[in-house]
């Protein structure tokens, strides 16, 4: 992998990987929900929305077909840290996804029309989610964890706020953020380095590097004893979710952290963009046996999730027709207390290296993926993280476990939610 | 490059296909027999959707705990799944594990002993799922277009989980018969692709799978598909929810038909190129109407379905149900234009690279190019498929496939008539 800056600030990383005839581009923008301020929380996430709707030069009308032709796909994501768009397509369509994210970048149009459009278009997507009662869940069960860093509200927003804003809004934050000095772009796949790297100062050198950003400086502060929610709301099925403050992907223990969690509830990897797809190895992990085996929970997962800033550690539950959310509650509270007692066994430790050994590779078995990781590990604590992940995961001890254990799943850093549902009229 | 699989049948029928490739030091796995959800024996729906659960839970040799151990072991997560046709266990693993892998994978698959308290345990999450299936707009508005298409208990139409009732009454004793009498070597189609020698993956296939001698099960005859000739429309209300998701639908072609590449060009102008094709531009592009809407077209053994769906506000659903029918008379009357059959033909030309880029992918295209035996070389040869299809078909497809005055429409979410 070579990386270089070009005048302007932007960061440009290139990997040549030739065992298909395909490039994968990704612009990855270090802004996110924890950058918005109260009134427009969901602007970030609207702006990738705008981002597709044509440029100066790419008219609203064939913003379509561009990368379709060369059998390519695209799409974009916004979150908690991170807004980025990729397209992958064959490799003859490098200049062309090197000029519509050098587009992107620069020359965003944001129609009026195209704003309010998308409002309703965002609105349906908000509501979407709220079908979902586990992810209603999850959204309140971190505006709870959280009462001062930004992380605590929504990527998508609030609904208040998706009514309330305006064009103006839009465009001034993707003006304020959407600058190279900003971004990093990736570049992986069938290509030559010395030539993508040419390709990317043609399209992007002549781009002004923005102002400096301020960003927000809250941290959150430390809890100090238990939160609780209850949903209740008319549904078929009960969940729960326990969040506990968790370390950045720099802090001392997040790779600690990351083997605990292996051990409970299964190893996943860190691609944001494809780990979750394909469920964690779990049947022997210590939660699966506690709930799922006891016929207490249809399902359980754990979250740790590389950020830039500590976010949550969570772990969830979706009961078994007819178990109390109460015993299901205990069960993992026992599971838990048992870890923080004695720590992690040997054994234990071996087999989560071994899955995430395998997840790591699974997790780059694409030029679309290896891209996303090296976008983002970049955007979130630095690309070398790309490299080293393997070695820090290897030389976790049981005793750094045990430690993590100790600091992290303690009653006072804990918030517990219960979605409880009552009968459908 | 082509795939060029290598593929050899064994001595009790099963066909295994290897295919080497390097971009990881990893192998997918893909075991897919002849034993989807058309296998459920009359008045057990689910009872396949139950086998799947269980049947990598024990065998003659190993329990539950030791197969958790192996798998969780070496960092695998098994998938199986249950279409209408196809039963299938589906994992990547590191190539050193691959021989130990595969060998466990068939003895899953040819010797289950189907524990009684797994069977009880996996009851409690089939019916928890179908509860929450309840609950999803998104399901349930398809499970009953599903119905509406497929009447009459025709295997298309019934729910692959079952219902709470059926499951609870099934037995030990009826998911062995079910194994018995459906899961053979002459059902099989096992699939490597991965950093293995094709010869070494066949040897290991040799090995685990030789010896399994059962005959192979008759075919499973399905009663042929009757076309809606009305417009029908049945609402679900589901008070509780915030969004209206919208299912609207036909039933089409067998995947045999050779109308099938004009009908896949047709679909993807349709309701898929770009974002959501003719359908994504009128509905959510100009109209701001729906975060999703696109259409599917699942030609299969029988007459399969071309499913439209949308999830929008209550507020909006007469609103999206018109456009679609709007779109819909527009094909009728205009038809395609030749720029978008050329755009959707390039595009899906195109991507076949990108599509055959991972082990998994590759894995689950010799699976589908085995089942509906579509050559060896079908890789190399579906572009000039593609490109042999005229605008005259892709019209006369979508004049065959959709129609204002015979959709079947179901809308599931918080919305009364």
């Amino acid at each position: 992998m070579r990386a270089a800056t070009l005048d302007n600030g932007l960061k440009v990383l290139v990997r040549e990987e030739h065992t298909a005839p395909l490039a994968s581009v990704w612009c990855w923008y270090k802004v996110g929900s924890k950058d918005e301020r109260p009134g427009l929380t969901g602007v970030s996430h609207w702006v990738e929305h705008m981002n597709f709707k044509g440029t100066t030069n790419i008219p609203r009308d064939q913003v379509k077909g561009i990368i379709e032709r060369y059998g390519g796909s695209w799409n974009g994501y916004t979150w908690i840290d991170q807004t980025t768009y990729l397209e992958t397509a064959s490799r003859d369509a490098l200049d062309r996804m090197l000029f519509i994210e050098a587009e992107r970048m620069a020359n965003g149009l944001y129609h009026p029309d195209d704003c309010e459009s998308e409002r309703t278009v965002i609105i349906s997507e908000l509501e979407g989610g709220e079908n979902d009662p586990d992810q209603l869940l999850d959204q309140e069960l971190t505006a709870t964890a959280f009462k001062a860093h930004p992380y605590r509200h929504p990527t998508i927003g609030w609904i208040s706020d998706l009514r309330s804003m305006t064009r103006d809004d839009l465009y001034g934050y993707y003006r304020r953020y959407y600058v190279p000095n900003n971004a990093t772009l990736v570049i992986v796949g069938d290509v030559d380095t010395d030539d993508a790297l040419r390709r990317a100062e043609r399209h992007f050198g002549r781009i002004a590097a923005g102002g400096e950003i301020v960003r927000s400086k809250t941290e959150e502060p430390e809890q100090t004893g238990e939160r609780r929610l209850t949903l209740r709301k008319p549904a078929t099925t009960a969940y729960l979710k326990l969040g506990y403050h968790a370390p950045a992907i720099t802090g001392e223990h997040f790779f600690p952290l990351l083997i605990l969690d292996a051990v409970l509830t299964g190893a996943k990897g860190l691609n944001l963009w494809s780990s979750f797809r394909i469920a964690p190895p779990q049947r022997s992990t210590r939660l699966y046996r506690a709930l799922v085996e006891r016929g207490l929970a249809s399902w359980i997962g754990g979250a740790l999730v590389a950020t830039q800033d500590p976010f949550l550690y969570t772990i969830s539950a979706t009961a078994m027709e007819g178990t109390p959310l109460s015993a299901i509650e205990s069960a993992m509270l026992e599971e838990l207390d048992r870890v923080v007692r004695d720590g992690v066994t040997d054994a234990e430790l071996t087999k989560a290296k071994t899955q995430l050994r395998a997840r790591l590779v699974f997790d780059n078995d694409s030029v679309t993926n290896i891209a996303h990781q090296l976008g983002y590990f970049e955007t979130i604590g630095g690309v070398d993280l790309f490299t080293t992940t393997p070695e820090k995961i290897a030389a976790v001890t049981a005793e750094q476990v045990a430690t993590a254990a100790r600091a992290t799943l303690t009653p006072s850093n804990r918030t517990v939610g219960w979605f409880d549902p009552v009968p459908i009229a | 490059m082509p795939l060029s699989p290598v593929r050899t049948t064994l001595g009790n029928g099963a066909t295994i296909l290897a295919k080497h490739t390097a971009m990881t030091p990893s192998v997918a796995i893909h075991l897919s027999m002849r034993a989807g959800s058309v296998a459920d024996p009359g008045g057990l729906a689910g009872a396949t959707w139950l086998l799947s659960r269980v049947i990598d839970r024990g065998t003659a040799t190993l329990s539950a705990a030791d197969i958790a151990e192996e798998l969780d072991g070496r960092g695998i997560t098994l998938t199986i799944t249950v279409t209408r046709h196809l039963f299938s266990l589906i994992c990547t693993c590191l190539v050193e594990d691959f021989e130990p892998v595969l060998a466990l994978l068939a003895d899953m698959l040819m010797s289950p002993s189907i524990p009684d308290e797994e069977v009880a345990t996996r009851k409690g999450q089939v019916i928890t799922a179908i509860r929450q299936d309840q609950d999803n707009p998104a399901v349930r508005s398809t499970e009953a277009l599903m119905t509406a298409l497929y009447p009459d208990g025709h295997p298309y139409g019934r729910p692959t989980k079952g219902t709470i009732e059926i499951v609870e009454s099934l037995t030990r004793d009826r998911l062995l018969a079910l194994h018995r009498d459906r899961f053979a070597p002459g059902a099989l189609t096992a699939v490597m692709v991965g950093d293995v020698d094709p010869s070494r993956a066949h040897a290991t296939a040799e090995r685990v799978f030789g010896s399994w001698s059962r005959p192979t099960p008759p075919p499973i005859v399905l009663p042929p598909v009757v076309r809606a000739t009305n417009r029908n429309r049945v609402v679900i209300p589901m008070m509780n929810k915030a969004q209206t998701d919208i299912a609207y639908g036909f039933a089409t072609i067998e995947r045999r038909d050779p109308r099938y590449y004009a009908y896949w060009l047709m679909n993807n102008i349709f309701g898929q190129y770009s974002l959501g094709g003719r359908l994504g531009d009128s509905i959510r592009e100009r109209q701001g109407m729906a975060y999703y809407v696109s259409s599917s077209l699942d030609a299969n053994v029988a007459a399969g379905p071309l499913v439209i769906r949308a999830g929008v506000s209550p507020a909006n659903v007469d609103r999206a149900i018109a456009s679609i029918d709007e779109e819909i008379a527009k094909l009728a009357a205009d038809g395609f234009t030749q720029g978008e059959l050329d755009d959707s033909r390039q595009f899906l030309v195109g991507s076949i690279p990108r599509a055959l880029e991972t082990n998994a992918a590759i894995a689950n295209f010799l699976q589908t190019e085995t089942f509906f035996d579509l050559g060896l070389d079908y890789d190399a040869t579906l572009p000039d498929l593609l490109g042999a299809v005229t605008l005259d078909e892709a019209n006369a497809a979508a004049r065959d496939a959709v129609a204002v005055d015979r959709a079947t429409i179901v809308i599931a979410g918080p919305f009364s008539e």
